[in-house]
C-alpha cells in the first residue's frame, strides 16, 4: 500500500469573525460578518458598514442565506456587540478588501451588464469582437514566426 | 415578530360579602393574542383554584417584552405534555434570541417528534441558563464548545431547482 497524502480541507468555516454575503431576503448583496452561532442552521451577524446603504442590522439569519467569503475578522470575541464589530471591521479594511476581490468585481459588472439597454449591449457586443480580432490577430503573429 | 407572544394576565374572584378581598393570581402565558391569553388563564386557573370565568375576573393584562431582543440565549423548558397514551412532564432546551422563539421552538419540536398540538402541551417553566454548566442536554452542549466552527460542504443552491432542464449540473460548492 501507497504512503496516503494527509492534507487538511480548505473549506470555508461558518465560525465567528466569518464575513459572509447574505443572498435573499431584505439584505440581498451585502456583507455582514458573523458574531455568533446558534444552531446548526442559524447564525446571528451584524454588518457595521458605515453606509448605511450597505450595513445590516443585527440579526438571526439561516445559513443557507449566507455565502461565505475567504474574508475573517480574526480575534472577533464571541457575541461582540455592534462597535466592537465595527472597530475590527474597519482595522481590517474589509469593505475596500471586498471591492479589490475579482469575486466583488465580477458581481458589479453582472449587475452593471444587467442594466444595460439594447443599444449598449450591441456596443458590448461590438467592443468585444474588437478585443477578440486584435487577439487573434497577434496570436497569428506570433504563430507565424 | 414571531407567532407567540408573552402575556402577563393578572386576575381574581369576584369580591363577596364573604371576602371583599379576593386574592389575586398571576400568570405568563404565550399566547397568539389577548383573547387566546384570557382564555387560557381561566383554563388553568380552574384547574388550580376554585375560581371561575363566570365567577371571576381579569385584573390586568400586559404585554411582556425581551428584555435583550439581539442576544443569543440558551433556554430551558419544562412542560407537561398529554400523548395519545398518557401524560409526561418533559425537560427540553433550545438556543434563541428570546423567550418566545424558544416556546415557538418547542412547540414546532413537539409537532415534529409527537405530532402533538398546542392543547395538549402545558407549559410549566421557561428559564433563560445562564451559566453553561446549567445546561443539560447534548444537542446544546455541543453548541457551546470553545471555537465552533463547522464547513458547509453541501448545498444545493434555490436557483438549480427553478429549471426542469439545464445544461449543466449545479455545483454544490462555495
Amino acid at each position: 500500500m501507497g504512503d496516503a497524502e494527509i492534507k487538511a480541507s480548505s473549506w470555508r468555516l461558518v465560525e465567528v469573525g466569518r464575513v459572509c454575503l447574505i443572498h435573499g431576503g431584505p439584505s440581498d448583496g451585502k456583507l455582514a460578518a458573523i458574531v455568533e452561532i446558534i444552531d446548526h442552521k442559524r447564525a446571528l451577524i451584524d454588518g457595521p458598514s458605515t453606509n448605511t446603504k450597505t450595513a445590516v442590522p443585527r440579526q438571526s439569519i439561516p445559513l443557507a442565506q449566507l455565502i461565505l467569503t475567504p474574508l475573517v475578522l480574526e480575534k472577533l470575541p464571541r457575541g461582540a456587540r455592534t462597535g466592537a464589530v465595527k472597530a475590527q471591521w474597519e482595522k481590517a479594511g474589509i469593505e475596500a478588501k471586498w471591492q479589490e476581490s475579482a469575486w466583488a468585481k465580477k458581481r458589479s459588472q453582472k449587475e452593471r451588464r444587467r442594466q444595460l439597454t439594447d443599444f449598449e449591449r450591441f456596443k458590448v457586443m461590438r467592443l468585444r469582437k474588437q478585443a477578440r480580432f486584435e487577439v487573434r490577430k497577434s496570436l497569428a503573429k506570433i504563430k507565424a514566426v | 415578530m414571531g407567532r407567540l407572544t408573552e402575556y402577563q394576565v393578572i386576575g381574581r374572584h369576584l369580591p363577596t360579602e364573604a371576602n371583599p378581598a379576593p386574592k389575586l393570581y398571576r400568570m405568563r402565558i404565550f399566547a397568539p393574542n389577548t383573547v387566546v391569553a384570557k382564555s387560557r388563564f381561566w383554563y388553568f386557573l380552574m384547574k388550580l383554584r376554585k375560581v371561575k370565568k363566570a365567577n371571576g375576573e381579569i385584573v390586568s393584562l400586559n404585554m411582556i417584552h425581551e428584555k435583550r431582543p439581539l442576544k443569543v440565549k440558551n433556554f430551558g423548558i419544562w412542560i407537561r405534555y398529554d400523548s395519545r397514551s398518557g401524560t409526561h412532564n418533559m425537560y427540553k432546551e433550545y438556543r434563541e434570541m428570546s423567550r418566545t422563539d424558544a416556546v415557538e421552538a418547542m412547540y414546532q419540536d413537539m409537532a415534529a417528534r409527537h405530532r402533538s398540538r398546542f392543547r395538549s402541551i402545558h407549559i410549566l417553566k421557561v428559564v433563560e441558563l445562564e451559566k453553561t454548566d446549567d445546561v443539560k442536554r447534548p444537542y446544546i452542549k455541543q453548541l457551546l464548545t470553545k471555537d465552533l466552527k463547522f464547513p458547509l460542504p453541501h448545498r444545493v443552491s434555490k436557483a438549480a431547482g427553478t429549471k426542469l432542464f439545464v445544461g449543466k449540473r449545479p455545483s454544490t460548492f462555495y
